[in-house]
């Protein structure tokens, strides 16, 4: 178990920067979740914290040594990939004591470890199959055994559930996320869907063209969002934004009420709107407004609990009510957040 | 396509031409080989009848009165041999460009498949004097050092395609696993590219058994010399033809040649349509 | 959680690794599980390229080891020399006239092999074996198909009384018949291949274009001129140069066939050359005479290359 620590780190294919001077710390023992939009160079940092990907500039240290042109075996890591990358040609059983033969360790203590391995993962039974005979499920926790049966220092996750059907995700997650709880090694979690990230990651460093958008705690990115790019990034639907004043206001959608011109009280700012249609989801509904700003005109939602009651509907003239705390500000030009 | 009765009917007579025509030469020598002299030399006789019963004394004559058996030793010998050198250079050149080499490994992949256009016929003369300062003219060696230069372009170029259809994530994820480069190649992409492997052994071997020209300009001894060039140089003495010999001979070695491509047919297209020429 | 087994005397695998340092790197690693073939083939074909090109401007002989440069004196004496005329007017022959039929013939069997049918396995085993047996035997079985007395060509010609019973046709004999001859043989030997590619290439056209065609309207000849052919048409062509480049280069068919004659009425480059330079000693024009089929082949490589760098992408 150690810390992880990047550095300034830059990586270029032909020109292009997939990775743009990026610095982030996963702590001891934290589950650090990577999200971004694809193409924005998480799963190189990955890659190269991995060991598989030279950097062009910056540095990696893993446990406080630099590990810089050292290659992946050196490293002690785990990486399970998006594709789970079982070797076919092996039994499972073969596939998971695969990690424990490169470090020559003899046969008995092989197999103890593959059992222990394979009895926390509760794969135990499977030991004598081929991959091709395993669901997508029990593919996934055989790559996870075969990360956990060496004791590595951190664990490299690409997206590990994005071929597992929608069923079977979250019932995943929360078993990804217990596990690592027991073994409590650093984790660094790659993935563009931040519903993942927020439920698995204790931070989240979110990636944007190659660069650091922002570092912090599920809440800190949901609710206090560094630019307009995480505002919109994440939450679905994302932050409405708005052009006011010669910046952008933002505000979350669950924190908007709609209501008849002229029927709100004090303590919160009301924009004008017209109602242009209304989503019934079920547990919500979506509101899709129109508002006038300095752009012209944006299209903004708001989502209201079934619950609650509401006096328009499509085509009315209405008003926005967003309490002042609910309002988030940014720089027209950078998108970077400013303070009311 | 849906089969209509009349398009399948159709299909069969084309095929039945195609193979006809393809077969017929084969046929014919397979029909000879049996037939005894009186019966094949008598002018006037049906030659598609057998007028006299069929024999096995034109087998057993080439098989122990000629030098055929040293022929097919020595072309196998020569084969296997080659076939070793040949994966010993292509398969590391073609994982190299398969995956190590980024975009100038797709220029080496053409560059290798326009060496493999250059043709004996042109290289031949150059080195026959090579093979004379080394000394090993009228020896196999001779063909065992030049052969690879045969087989290794298309070798590479085959195993190139066959390399690049093993998923990256399977040799990354044995180095992240404790292997170097080379250790995760051996233990992961080599035993999932062994098909591939076993086809290209085929074709190298066939590729060998092919050559007449560099056959009959390095080796003038009977002793030393391969099917392809003992054969038709050898076995035929002034104008005296061992004809149903000859033709037993023919037989013998384009069968088993021909099952064996047949096996690894289906691969070695596959392996056309993936090599380097998509560059 | 239950703790790991404890390890007995853990092994640390840092020291070996600086050990293969250099190796882990691409750009190092590459290059050196390249140079083992790429010196080889360098030194056994870059070489002798360059070579015959010496040679052929010099006066070199089997005989001995020293040569000296005549410029272009042996070409002179090449390009004079009628039967390398009529060689190189037989090597183009051969080939247009042999891949020409291949491209027909090839293209038929193509599409009749591209269907799945009972008993395919013999029939595709048939129909290889003109591809898969070495030439120089392939040859032989045609010389005695094409024998001047027992052909059994000659035997049915004669019984229908096409010929005068007693002068039988001689196949490669006469001029004209062993011209044929020669072609029949090259378009023979390497339609199969032709085909096995053209065979790839149209299993590889997807099946909802044709469906799509249909639905829109487009006939079966419309299909086949308006999406198979051009479709197949790249792929076509590298069965086109395969066939050129086993065609024109190759020496064994006419050797063992008709050794170049009757006369030299079927001396190709490739046979004139090793006549000249291998039985008659002469290095120097038997490289010259090679030399000329250096043109084409640059010409295929040239298309090979702009089919690679064009269009497809699949």
């Amino acid at each position: 178990m150690a810390e992880v620590e990047v550095r300034d780190i830059r990586k270029s294919f032909g020109g292009a920067d997939a990775v743009d001077g990026v610095s982030l710390l996963c702590r001891d023992g934290e589950y650090l979740v990577l999200l971004g939009p694809s193409g924005c160079g998480k799963t190189t940092l990955l890659r190269m914290i991995a060991g598989l990907e030279q950097p062009t500039g910056g540095d990696i240290l893993i446990g406080g040594k630099s590990v810089k042109g050292l290659p992946p075996r050196a490293r002690k890591i785990a990486m399970v990939f998006q594709s789970y990358a079982l070797y076919p040609h092996k039994k499972v059983g073969q596939n998971i004591s695969f990690p424990l033969e490169a470090q020559g360790m003899s046969k008995e203590e092989r197999d103890e470890r593959v059992r222990w391995a394979a009895d926390l993962i509760g794969i135990g039974h499977l030991l004598e199959r081929k991959p091709r005979q395993l669901s997508g499920g029990e593919r996934q926790r055989v790559a996870l055994a075969r990360a956990l049966v060496r004791d590595p220092q951190v664990f490299l996750l690409d997206e590990p559930l994005s071929n597992l059907d929608a069923k079977l995700r979250a019932s995943a997650r929360l078993e990804l996320k217990q596990f690592q709880q027991r073994v409590g090694v650093s984790t660094i979690y790659v993935t563009h869907d931040q519903v993942e990230a927020m439920g698995l990651g204790d931070r989240i460093a979110v990636l944007n063209k190659g660069r650091l958008q922002q570092v912090g705690t599920p809440d800190e990115i949901y609710h206090q969002p560094a630019n307009a790019f995480v505002a919109t990034f994440v939450g679905s639907p994302p932050m409405n934004l708005m052009q006011r004043d010669g910046r952008l206001v933002g505000f979350r959608p669950e924190n908007v009420r709609v209501v008849k011109r002229s029927e709100h009280g004090d303590g919160a700012s009301a924009f004008p709107c017209r109602v242009i249609r209304i989503e019934n989801l079920g547990s919500d509904r979506y509101v899709y407004v129109s508002v006038k700003d300095d752009a012209g005109e944006s299209k903004l939602i708001a989502k209201l609990a079934i619950s609650e009651v509401i006096g328009v509907q499509a085509d009315d003239e209405a008003d926005l009510l967003v309490e002042k705390r609910f309002l988030r500000f940014f720089d027209r030009d950078t998108g970077e957040s400013t303070a009311a | 396509m849906r089969s209509r009765p009349l398009v399948s009917i159709l299909r069969w007579v084309v095929l039945l031409l195609f193979a006809l025509v393809c077969a017929f030469p084969f046929a014919w020598a397979a029909f000879t080989m049996f037939k005894s002299n009186d019966d094949l030399y008598t002018v006037g006789h049906v030659p598609f009848f057998y007028n006299s019963p069929p024999t096995l004394d034109n087998l057993r004559v080439l098989l122990t009165e000629t030098a055929f058996g040293t022929f097919v030793v020595n072309s196998v010998e020569i084969g296997v041999i080659v076939v070793i050198l040949t994966l010993l250079a292509s398969v590391p050149a073609a994982y190299a460009i398969a995956r190590l080499t980024g975009q100038w490994g797709g220029k080496l992949a053409m560059l290798i498949f326009i060496i493999y256009l250059v043709p004996p016929t042109l290289l031949f003369l150059p080195l026959s004097r090579v093979v004379a300062d080394l000394g090993l003219q009228d020896s196999i060696w001779s063909l065992v050092l030049v052969y690879p230069t045969l087989t290794a372009p298309f070798s590479t170029w085959l195993l190139v395609g066959f390399f690049r259809t093993v998923p990256r994530d399977i040799e990354e994820q044995a180095m992240v696993d404790g292997y170097s480069r080379v250790g995760a190649v051996v233990r992961t992409v080599l035993p999932l590219a062994v098909p591939g492997i076993l086809t290209v052994v085929i074709f190298t071997f066939a590729l060998t058994m092919n050559d007449f020209i560099y056959a009959v300009a390095f080796i003038s001894t009977s002793s030393q010399m391969t099917v392809s060039a003992g054969v038709p140089t050898e076995l035929i003495r002034g104008d005296v033809f061992f004809w149903q010999s000859l033709m037993a001979a023919t037989v013998l070695v384009a069968v088993p040649v021909a099952l064996a491509y047949n096996l690894f047919l289906d691969r070695f297209v596959k392996g056309l349509a993936l090599g380097g020429v998509k560059g | 959680m239950s703790a790991p087994p404890a390890t007995r005397g853990t092994v640390i695998v840092e020291e070996s690794v600086r050990v293969h340092h250099l190796l882990d790197r691409d750009s190092v690693l590459g290059p050196v599980l390249l140079a083992p073939l790429m010196i080889y083939l360098a030194a056994l074909v870059g070489v002798p390229l360059v070579t015959v090109f010496v040679y052929a401007f010099s006066d070199a002989t089997t005989g001995s080891e020293s040569f000296s440069f005549v410029g272009l004196e042996t070409f002179q004496r090449t390009l004079a020399d009628p039967v390398f005329q009529g060689a190189i007017r037989n090597t183009i022959v051969f080939t247009v006239l042999s891949q020409i039929i291949v491209i027909v013939l090839a293209t038929i069997l193509g599409f009749v092999m591209s269907a799945d049918f009972k008993g395919k396995w013999i029939v595709r085993f048939l129909i290889l074996l003109p591809w898969t047996t070495p030439v120089a035997l392939s040859a032989l079985a045609w010389l005695w198909m094409l024998d001047s007395l027992f052909s059994p060509f000659n035997w049915i010609l004669g019984q229908l009384h096409a010929v005068p019973i007693g002068t039988p046709v001689a196949w490669l004999g006469e001029n004209n018949l062993a011209v044929g001859s020669v072609v029949a043989l090259q378009a023979w030997r390497t339609m199969p291949l032709a085909a096995v590619i053209l065979m790839a290439g149209l299993t590889s056209i997807p099946p909802e274009l044709n469906e799509q065609a249909e639905v829109d309207g487009a006939g079966f000849w419309r299909r086949l001129f308006d999406i198979t052919f051009p479709l197949l048409a790249p792929i076509m062509m590298v069965a086109i140069l395969f066939g050129i480049v086993a065609t024109f280069t190759d020496m064994a068919a006419v050797y063992i066939l008709t050794h170049g004659g009757p006369g030299n009425a079927t001396q190709v480059l490739a046979s004139w050359s090793f006549y000249t330079g291998i039985q008659g000693g002469s290095l120097a024009q038997g490289a010259a005479i090679g030399v000329f089929m250096f043109p084409v082949l640059v010409g295929v490589c040239i298309l090979m290359l702009r089919r690679a760098s064009g269009v497809e992408v699949t």
